[in-house]
This record gives C-alpha cells, sequence and structure tokens, in this order.
C-alpha cells in the first residue's frame, strides 16, 4: 500500500450513510481504497441542549439530558443529579442510591450490547447485532417496568426519583442476570474469537496511551489502551466505592494494546463486572425507604459553581453548572465524552482503508445526541 | 429434453398440423418457458427460504401471518411474492446524472448472465434443455457476463459508493474465477471430458463413487470451489462489492424497483447455477446415492434439486453466520492460498490418474 498513488478523491460519508451510527458526516480523502484524511463534521443533531437549559428550571433540564446520549439515559440522569446534589448538599437516602447503581449498571449493560453489536454489524456480522438487541431487549423491559419509559426515562429526580421500583422487580432482575450470563459467553463466541474478526480489528486502528490521553479520551476506549481509569474507583460517586468490582482494560490479545479489538473487548469485560455490581447491589438493597424522602420543595442551589463528573458507558461525563440563585440555571455545560472520541478519528483512522475506517469509528461507540447536543 | 428431442415429439403429437418452423419455435419456447417458471418458482422459494432461515438463526419469527385480511400469507409464505409485487410497482428512478443506456443495460445483462447458464445443468439422464461438449466451460464463462454487467452497474450510476462497489466486484470475481477454475480443472482430469453428462455418467454408482470422494485431493477442490463460489456470488464473507455498511448498498445504491429486483434475482439465480455445478461436478449430480436404487428420471431430479439446494442452503448459512472479509484479505486468499493449493491438487490429481491408470 502506498507505493502506487492516484489521484485522491473526495468521499462523503454521512449524513445518511448506515455506518455512521447517527447523522454524522466523515468527509474522506482516498486514494482508491486507502483513506489518507478523515475529517468529521457534525452539528447534524444540535438541538440547543445548553441554551434551552438557561430557559427551564432545574428540574426541567433532567429530560434534556435524556436526549443527549439516548443509547445511556439512565447514566446521563445519574451525573447530572449528582452535580445537583453536591451543589445543593443533597443527601439521598441507601435505598435510593442502590436503585441508582443498579439503574446505571443496567444501562451500561443495554449501551455496551448495542455497541457491540453494532461493531459486529459493521464488520458485517448481522446476527450477533439482533442477539445483542433481543437481550437489550429484556433490559428495556426492566426498565419500561419501573418507569413506564423504554428509552428517555427522566427517572432520577434531584433528591430522589421518579418512582419506586414495582413490587417483583429485584427477582425479575435476578431472573434477567441468570438468563443473561451465559448470554454474553454466546456473544463472545461468536465475535470476539471468530477468526474473520479478529482479522479485520486486531492490528487496527491503534490508539497508544499517550495518543489517547493527549486528546482527552475517556471511558471504554481509554481502558483499551491499556490506562486503568474509571471514575467508579479512581473518583468514586454514589456509593461505588463499596462493590467489588474490576476495571478491565486493554491487553492486546489478539494484536497491539489500543487496537479495535480491545476497544470491543473491553466492552465484552465490562458487561460481566456490571453483572457483578449489578448482584451486589440488589443483595445489599435496603427494604425500606422512601425515594421521595430528601425532594426538595423548590430547587435553588445556592450562588456558585460545581463540576461534578461520572462515568458513562461512553466515559467521563462532566456537568458545568453556574448557580446565580434562581430557580432557572446560569449556565449550564455538558463534557461529553463520546465528542473526544471522535475528535481522535482522524489521528487513528488515517492511513487506513476504507472498510477499516468504518470499523475503527464503530469501535468507538460514539453517539451522536451527545456529540452535537 | 433437449430441443430436438421435443421437436420431434411435437411432430409426432402434431403430424402436419403446424408449420416446420412454426413448430421449432414452439419447441425453442417451451424450454424457455419452462426455465422461467422454474426460477420464478426457486426464487419465491430461496427468499423465503432465507427469510426463515435467518430468523431461526437470529432468534426472530421471521415472516408471520395470522388471521383474516392483508398479509403475507399462511407462514408469511406470500411475503416473497408480496416482496417482488412491492419492487416490481416502485417508482423506477433513473438519476438525471446516470449514463441512461448503459444504467438500463446493466440488469438486463446480469440476468441474462445467469438465465441462460441454467440450460446447460443436467436434472436428469435425458432431462437438460441443451447438452453441449463443453457444457463446464460454457457455464464459467458466461457466468463471467456477471462482472461486466456490475462494473456497467458501477460506472453508469455515476455514484461513488456504486463505483467503489463495481470495482471490487470486478476484482473480486475476477480473481476468484481462477481458484474455481483450477478446482473444476481437477474434475475434467478424472472424467476426461468438459461436457456435464459425461461427468455425471463417471460418478454413476453410488456415492462412494462421487468425485468428492474419487481421491483424497478431491475435497480439497471442492472446499476450495465452493468457497469460490461464495465469492463469485458476492455472498457474505465476500459480499464486499455490496457490503451495506461500508458502501451503502455498492453497485445496486441507484437502482430501485423492478431493475433493482433484477440484481437480486439474479444473485440468488446465480447461487444455484454454483450450487448445481458444484453437485454436478463432486456430488454426482443428478445421481441417486444408493446404487441402482431410487434412480428413476423423476428421482433424478428430485436428487439434483436437493443436492443444488443443501449447497444453497449452507451458502445462506454462512451469511448469516461469519463477518465480512476486507479487500486486501479477500484477494490474500485467493491469490496466495486457494491458487497454490489448486495448482498443487492439479499436480497431485495428474499423477494419482497416472499411477491409477
Amino acid at each position: 500500500m502506498g507505493i502506487v498513488r492516484g489521484e485522491e478523491m473526495v468521499l462523503n460519508i454521512g449524513p445518511q450513510h448506515p455506518a455512521t451510527h447517527g447523522v454524522l458526516r466523515l468527509q474522506v480523502k482516498t486514494d482508491g481504497e486507502v483513506v489518507s484524511q478523515i475529517t468529521p463534521y457534525m452539528g447534524y443533531l444540535h438541538r440547543c441542549f445548553e441554551k434551552h437549559c438557561e430557559n427551564v428550571t432545574y428540574e426541567q433540564v433532567i429530560p434534556f439530558t435524556d436526549r443527549c446520549d439516548y443509547l445511556s439515559s439512565m447514566s446521563m440522569n445519574f451525573g447530572y443529579v449528582v452535580a445537583m446534589e453536591e451543589l445543593m448538599d443533597i443527601k439521598v437516602n441507601e435505598r435510593v442510591e442502590h436503585i441508582r447503581v443498579t439503574m446505571a449498571e443496567l444501562q451500561r449493560i443495554a449501551s455496551h450490547l448495542l455497541c457491540t453489536g453494532v461493531f459486529g454489524l459493521d464488520l458485517g456480522a448481522f446476527t450477533p447485532f439482533l442477539w445483542a438487541l433481543r437481550d437489550r431487549e429484556r433490559i428495556l423491559d426492566l426498565f419500561e417496568l419501573t418507569c413506564g419509559a423504554r428509552l428517555l426515562y427522566n427517572y432520577m429526580w434531584v433528591g430522589g426519583l421518579s418512582h419506586d421500583i414495582p413490587n417483583g422487580f429485584v427477582e425479575s432482575t435476578y431472573e434477567f442476570l441468570d438468563y443473561f450470563e451465559p448470554k454474553v459467553d454466546e456473544l463472545e463466541n461468536i465475535l470476539a474469537h471468530n477468526k474473520i474478526l479478529v482479522e479485520r480489528s486486531a492490528d487496527i486502528g491503534v490508539m497508544p496511551k499517550d495518543v489517547a490521553i493527549s486528546y482527552g479520551v475517556t471511558g471504554p476506549n481509554l481502558r483499551a489502551s491499556g490506562v486503568n481509569w474509571d471514575l467508579r474507583k479512581n473518583d468514586p460517586y454514589s456509593i461505588y466505592d463499596r462493590f467489588e468490582f474490576n476495571v478491565p482494560v486493554g491487553e492486546g490479545i489478539k494484536g497491539t494494546v489500543g487496537d479495535c479489538w480491545d476497544r470491543f473487548y473491553v466492552r465484552i469485560l465490562e458487561i460481566r463486572e456490571s453483572v457483578k455490581i449489578i448482584r451486589q447491589a440488589l443483595a445489599s438493597m435496603p427494604k425500606d425507604g422512601d425515594v421521595h424522602q430528601s425532594l426538595p420543595k423548590k430547587l435553588r442551589p445556592p450562588k456558585g459553581s460545581i463540576y461534578s463528573r461520572t462515568e458513562t458507558p461512553r466515559g467521563d461525563l462532566g456537568y458545568y453548572i453556574e448557580s446565580d440563585g434562581s430557580p432557572i440555571p446560569y449556565r449550564l455545560k455538558m463534557r461529553s465524552p463520546a465528542f473526544t472520541a471522535l475528535s481522535v478519528m482522524d489521528e487513528i483512522g488515517a492511513g487506513w482503508l476504507l472498510s477499516d475506517v468504518l470499523a475503527i469509528l464503530g469501535s468507538l461507540d460514539i453517539v451522536l445526541g451527545e456529540i452535537d447536543r | 429434453m433437449t430441443v430436438d428431442f421435443i421437436y420431434n415429439f411435437l411432430n409426432d403429437l402434431l403430424p402436419g398440423f403446424l408449420g416446420n418452423d412454426l413448430l421449432l419455435i414452439l419447441a425453442m419456447l417451451l424450454p424457455f418457458f419452462a426455465l422461467f417458471g422454474f426460477i420464478t418458482i426457486y426464487g419465491f422459494g430461496v427468499i423465503y427460504a432465507e427469510l426463515k432461515v435467518s430468523s431461526f438463526i437470529q432468534d426472530k419469527t421471521g415472516p408471520m401471518g395470522q388471521g383474516y385480511g392483508f398479509h403475507a400469507g399462511k407462514w408469511g409464505l406470500l411475503q416473497p411474492v408480496a416482496d417482488g409485487l412491492h419492487l416490481f410497482f416502485k417508482e423506477d428512478i433513473i438519476p438525471a446524472t446516470a449514463d441512461r443506456p448503459l444504467f438500463i443495460l446493466a440488469p438486463f445483462l446480469i440476468f441474462i448472465g445467469m438465465f441462460v447458464g441454467i440450460i446447460a445443468i443436467p436434472f436428469g439422464e435425458a432431462i437438460i434443455i441443451s447438452d453441449m461438449n463443453i457444457g463446464i466451460f460454457y457455464i464459467l464463462g458466461i457466468g463471467s457476463l456477471a462482472v461486466i454487467a456490475l462494473i456497467l452497474a458501477g460506472w453508469s450510476s455515476n455514484n461513488k459508493w456504486a463505483l467503489y462497489g463495481g470495482m471490487r466486484s470486478a476484482a473480486q470475481i475476477i480473481s476468484y474465477e481462477i481458484p474455481a477454475g483450477l478446482s473444476l480443472i481437477v474434475v475434467i482430469l478424472l472424467a476426461s471430458s468438459l461436457s456435464m453428462q459425461e461427468i455425471i455418467s463417471y460418478q454413476s454408482g453410488g456415492i462412494f463413487n462421487w468425485i468428492i470422494f474419487d481421491n483424497p485431493f478431491m475435497p480439497i477442490a471442492f472446499i476450495i470451489f465452493f468457497i469460490s463460489a461464495l465469492a463469485e456470488t458476492n455472498r457474505t464473507p465476500f459480499d464486499l462489492p455490496e457490503s451495506e455498511s461500508e458502501l451503502v448498498a455498492g453497485f445496486v445504491t441507484e437502482y430501485s424497483g423492478a431493475r433493482y429486483a433484477f440484481f437480486f434475482l439474479s444473485e440468488y439465480v446465480n447461487m444455484f447455477v454454483i450450487s448445481a455445478v458444484a453437485a454436478t461436478a463432486f456430488l454426482g449430480g443428478w445421481q441417486s446415492p444408493f446404487p441402482n436404487f431410487l434412480n428413476t428420471p423423476a428421482w433424478s431430479v428430485f436428487w439434483m434439486i436437493s443436492k443444488a439446494f443443501f449447497l444453497v442452503f449452507v451458502m445462506i448459512w454462512v451469511r448469516w453466520t461469519v463477518p465480512r472479509l476486507r479487500v486486501d484479505q479477500l484477494m490474500h486468499l485467493c491469490w496466495k492460498v486457494f491458487i497454490p493449493i489448486g495448482l498443487f491438487n492439479i499436480f497431485g490429481v495428474s499423477i494419482w490418474t497416472v499411477l491409477r491408470g
């Protein structure tokens, strides 16, 4: 490759393209199949999230956070309420904390299932995608049981939750986990150790440690590059410091550390860790406790600002909230993990073949709702 | 069931009833319509099979029908019909910047390439439309017509994705014809004939006389041929020309309606042709697996179709199981793995044949 040079062609991948995970446009310069430059163009899904937030009350921000990363709405809610509770110095009771962790980890499984499935789909394997969606459906059923919604939950409120978990939820979740654990092995067998998939993803799109850190990449993408960084361990929020779980990092089993295969495999390992956390959270969940107990009458945070970060399925989600003492935020800024993941695209994607570029894009697990906000 | 046979049969049945020329045209048209009917029924069957097999693999129900009203019939059996009607009633869009004549020509060309391949496929001792003495060579040759059609489609669409798809398919199909040809050469070496019927008659007398069990080199040749067949029909894991997650739809990106249906159907017909060639060359064609048992003409049609359908089923099975290769890996597999093994196979089989006498 690269010896014979032809005329370069500009190719627009997207905004309507099956492999761009939403409305993203990648402008690539190609010489035949070889891609020499990638420029991501986003903003097709921009809905003025941050500007909207300056015009609604603090409670009304929560549904907007749902719609940012629509594949992990629970985690987005979680980040916002953690920030607000820190700003207003609210302490929620144990039951609420346990339910929140359970929901966030279920959401992490759902999100990673979709990511691994879609990664397979990007490489041409259709069946694992539907298997992943089949299991994700069970999680959505659990969410529906709890708050009635399947995608955008508006479930976690500042100081509590919108609903308590229904009767039988704990049993249903245990039942799901028992069903689900063998299915993860099945998914791993058909995808991760498949010869063709390994050929397609090992040693492809290697993101070295220093590149990942200098671009600010977080979450599974950073861990796949071999950096042990997980906010649930390194800067615990809520009650994550009580649970036993490992932070899987990329080891380059099939190729180099930080290649597409590692980014994909770390997510499968994280699914297993989330299952562990959910089991512990369900086991130690207090029987009583009102989920509305510490809900404030009116959200009127004191003058000041807060930056709080949490670990969503895609990485460090930061909320910067500036309050002027009124019930409406003066300024609200979100630090999006998928945005930084997308920005590294040109660095790790240039020089590969067209098929590889789409594999790399799939392995970064971006959600355009969160990038464009 | 050659044209001559039908002509003589009609002549005996209706002596002097029609003019001789008219009778000849009728004798030519009859197999044509039989073939067309076969392709239509096969098309519906295989599309239904693809839907149902994929549903079985993917834990879903696939097309289902229940109750009364507009739906896809019992067990969704009418789903392929509905799909076909849907495609044929759709608006036919030709992009303004497309090369009109070539754009229109491409789907017909690909369909003709597939369609005329079937006439050399034997379904029984006398059930073959044209028993050419170069049958297997003819099918391979006429099958290559598809490459021209795919390049035409890719180029004339005036779309970058289509161009990528067309170029990929050209490289892929031309490359994989070599290992496919190499593994058929060993069959021809054994049967010492290019005629489909003579290759089959070489394999008469039960399952252990089939060419695949003839000598230790033949299973390798069969596997190479089958994998090359997957590549030639653009099926997963070699569906790069129309890989939906990379090239949107490849060379069919700009096609819609009936023209798209032609591409779609010809892929499935091609699957059947290639499977039938594999069944003829390696699995005894229309011969029964049991010596002197169940080998009447009706059974011979059954054996041929079931052997071909089994291979078609394996193709569907593979499609829903594995991911897709990359362009360079595809070429690596062809030129650095299959062709050396194929050449070695020819060498081995030649020595084997000489030593066996």
